[in-house]
């Protein structure tokens, strides 16, 4: 026998063949995972402004975003630098040449500010104004402006505040009473006590309105500031310090202050709005609509999906239906997505939410009420995707349940039920938690079906606010998955909001993680409490 | 006690075995079918009250069947034909008016592979009495000292109630067992099988366990070991193809069998 075919007896390839089945697998998703890491956690570190001076005199300012070998041209690279100020030049990026760069400098008066619309504006602060009179000018102007910037964003805090919570309220209970005189329209009502009182209460409605208009009026009055910027090729601007949402300075920050910059853009992701279609600010929405989103089908999908397994395993007798019904179930989990969407959009929308509103909101109509996406149909099509995980998971963990152990309590005078609620039950929750699991990872990264049942680009409110009933199943929502697809392909400026996608895609995995982890370390708990034989 | 039993009225063969005890169940003319396959031929016995009934025969003779017909556990599988009775302490456990729940709380059972619910040493023994509604925490750990002392456990366990069942040995795990199924109180407690998967150690442990429990219960227990059969058990059936061959007085049914067949098993030429 030669050494060859000594190896190939020993088992020995076989080994390795596996060994290296699981090797690859590992980098392909270390490499996706670390793709996205170095992107994701990338964006939100203050990169330096560098000037660039180009042959001929041309400066160019801005960060750079890349540098890569210019196409048909050996050795020779080319850099993409973020010069901002879109609506000075037109463009936020500009590819360079490096063989045209001539000096490279960091000035450190080079200014990053960040602005409520834009996009960023690199640049010198060589003045500040207050209204029309330059209060001051060169160093000092910042100096000034420092001070008065967190009013500013006070101010423009206290706005959206009023915008959004006051004549928010407003608005909802003038809508209310709107409804309310058209269902007494429908009823055959159109004058009388109630109507007279229910138009009163909308007049003392618009006077209150003409008041909070008042106040946003009296508080813009106030935003006279502005920054006078100096930028490439001898470009000025004038911008409201009551649309500056931060200036940095990145050329004069130590590692320690860019680190305080970088956990406050950080911050500022996770817990603002999204603006400028997305494409700047934070997620917060997308992060809410989609936890609450995969709640609701987490409290929808868990009871639903196990009390199907027991049936099917526990009660049902085996045979070739049961079977049949078995393989059934495991195929839905194969179908497409969009699919289950389109299914969501006609049966839960059109047939289930169009009969609650003519039942209960008809005075609304032709306005949809529960006729139209929402986070409750999302909901609700998610779980019907994820139920075949969840009976399966379930059904499992009701096989591997030793039979012994339920004819022990059976043995004791137990009835089924009590047998099944004081003995299976507790056995199998380690496993309906794994089927959780797997449901909410699927759900929380499912895009398309929610297209079609719910998800906005923008949602105008969050689905949990203060206005009763304070849950609102029946609003739009936002959700990470589609913000990725709908920031990385719908977004005016795809090259501005590709760091997003990235830092949006590592929020919605930090997301599905804690959440499993949670769910495992749950399993792991109940696992020890009730560990049975088989473990 | 009950009175000294009567040799020669056993080996008189025209009696029924135990016939000078009174009886805890009496089992007459039962048949049982798998289907179309009959497991129990025509059996009729009478199992004494506070005394150790022992199965034995070779594997698939019924021996284990006969046991579950006791507290009616071959309900639970399908396709399972029988007739003839079954009187337990006089009353027919196929009456209609019998609750199959009343019965299996009067026969207890210890199955073969010890089979303790992941839950704590405490909670198994007190999932019986709080199946009967037992509340008070008082009430229960005082049927819970009882019950593993009744199963000589109690030593080994009191400072560990609260641990998993399932971290304890073998041979701790089938005591368990034994004290989970004295915790309701039963009348007769069956037993199948319930030193095959012990050592030696627990198995004798287990024997002087039964030897101790039957001056309160009427035990019945299934084995394949014809030792123990002779060491711990007071009757024996011997079962062949469904069919009660023999049964009587331990020491005559090993010492002077009346039937060749059982004789043959005996003594290890089959089976």
């Amino acid at each position: 026998m030669t050494a060859a075919r000594r190896f190939w007896r020993s088992g020995e390839p076989f080994v390795w063949l596996t060994g290296g089945a699981l090797a690859l697998a590992l980098v392909m998703v270390a490499g996706l995972v670390g793709i996205i890491l170095v992107n994701g956690l990338g964006f939100f570190w203050p990169r330096d402004v560098v000037r660039l001076t180009l042959a001929g005199g041309r400066t160019v300012t801005g960060q750079v975003m890349e540098r890569e070998r210019v196409p048909g041209a050996a050795g020779q690279y080319r850099i993409k630098v973020k010069v901002g100020n879109r609506d000075l030049y037109g463009a936020d990026f500009v590819w360079v040449n490096e063989a045209d760069i001539q000096r490279r400098e960091l000035p450190p008066e080079l200014a990053v500010i960040e602005r409520t619309e834009w996009g960023v504006l690199i640049g010198t602060i060589t003045g500040l104004r207050d209204g029309d009179v330059l209060v001051a000018r060169g160093p000092a102007a910042w100096t000034e402006a420092e001070q008065r910037l967190p009013e500013a964003i006070r101010l423009r805090r206290a706005i959206r505040r009023i915008e959004q919570v006051d004549i928010g309220a407003i608005n909802h209970a003038q809508e209310k009473l709107r409804l309310e005189l058209r269902r007494l329209e429908l009823r055959g009502v159109t004058a009388g006590e109630r109507v007279e009182a229910l138009r009163g209460e909308t007049e003392a409605l618009r006077a209150r309105y003409e008041m909070e208009a008042a106040r946003i009026a009296e508080l813009r009055a106030r935003q006279t500031a502005s920054l006078v910027v100096a930028a490439d090729g001898g470009k000025e601007t004038v911008w409201p310090l009551a649309q500056v949402v931060d200036v940095s300075f990145p050329n004069a920050m130590g590692p320690g202050a860019k680190s305080l910059h970088y956990a406050a853009r950080v911050w500022e992701f996770v817990s603002d709005d999204p603006r400028e279609s997305n494409t700047e600010g934070g997620v917060f929405p997308a992060i809410f609509g989609t936890v609450m989103m995969v709640m609701i089908m987490s409290v929808l999908v868990t009871p639903l999906g196990v009390l199907a397994a027991f049936y099917l395993r526990e009660y049902a007798g085996q045979g070739p239906f049961v079977s049949t019904v078995r393989i059934a179930v495991n195929n839905l989990a194969g179908v497409p997505s969009i699919v289950f969407g389109v299914f969501g959009v006609g049966f839960f929308i059109y047939v289930v939410g169009g009969t609650i509103d003519r039942l209960f909101f008809a005075e609304a109509l032709p306005t949809p009420t529960f006729g139209t996406g929402g986070i409750l149909w999302a909901s609700l099509t998610l779980a019907l995707l994820t139920i075949p995980v969840v009976i399966v998971a379930t059904e499992e963990g009701l096989a591997a349940i030793p039979g012994g152990m339920r004819e022990a309590s059976l043995a004791l005078g137990a009835t089924r039920l009590e047998t099944t609620l004081r003995v299976v039950l507790p056995a199998v929750t380690p496993s309906i938690l794994t089927g959780l699991i797997l449901a909410m990872a699927r759900a929380a990264g499912e895009v398309a079906p929610l297209m079609l049942t719910g998800v906005v680009k923008l949602a105008p409110s969050l689905p949990v606010d203060g206005a009763w009933p304070f849950i609102h199943l029946e609003r739009k929502f936002m959700h990470l998955g589609f913000h990725i697809y709908d920031v990385g392909f719908q977004s005016p400026n795809v090259d501005a909001a590709r760091p997003m996608v990235f830092a949006t895609t590592l929020l919605l995995l930090t997301i599905v993680i804690v959440m499993n982890l949670t769910a495992v370390t749950l399993r792991n708990r109940l696992r020890r409490r009730y560990a049975t034989a088989a473990v | 006690m009950s009175p000294t039993l009567d040799l020669r009225a056993s080996l008189g063969g025209e009696a029924a075995p135990g016939a000078l005890e009174s009886p805890m169940v009496e089992i007459e003319r039962l048949s049982l079918w798998y289907g179309a396959k009959p497991a129990l031929r025509d059996i009729t016995m009478a199992i004494p009250k506070h005394r150790i009934t022992a199965y034995i025969g070779p594997s698939g003779c019924g021996k284990s069947t006969l046991l579950r017909c006791l507290n009616r556990m071959n309900d639970l599988i399908d396709g399972v034909r029988m007739t003839g009775t079954i009187r337990i302490g006089g009353t027919d456990i196929h009456d209609p008016a019998v609750d199959v729940t009343e019965l299996r709380k009067r026969v207890g059972m210890v199955f073969q592979k010890s089979n303790p619910f992941p839950k704590s040493i405490f909670e198994n023994v007190a999932y019986g009495p709080r199946i009967l509604g037992v509340r008070q925490r008082a009430d229960l750990e005082a049927i819970v000292e009882r019950s593993l002392r009744a199963a000589a456990l109690w030593d080994e366990v009191e400072d560990r109630l609260g641990d998993p069942a399932l971290s304890l040995s073998g041979g701790q795990q089938q005591r368990l067992c034994i004290a989970r199924a004295l915790a309701v109180e039963p009348d007769v407690l069956l037993m199948d099988e319930p030193c095959s998967a012990l050592d030696p150690i627990a198995t004798a442990k287990i024997e002087e366990l039964m030897l101790g429990l039957k001056a309160s219960y009427t035990i019945v227990i299934v084995t394949h070991n014809m030792q123990q059969a002779a060491r711990v058990s007071d009757y024996t059936g011997f079962l062949l193809l469904g069919e009660l061959v023999e049964f009587g007085v331990t020491r005559q049914v090993f010492t002077t069998p009346r039937d060749r067949r059982t004789e043959d098993y005996i003594t290890g030429r089959f089976g």
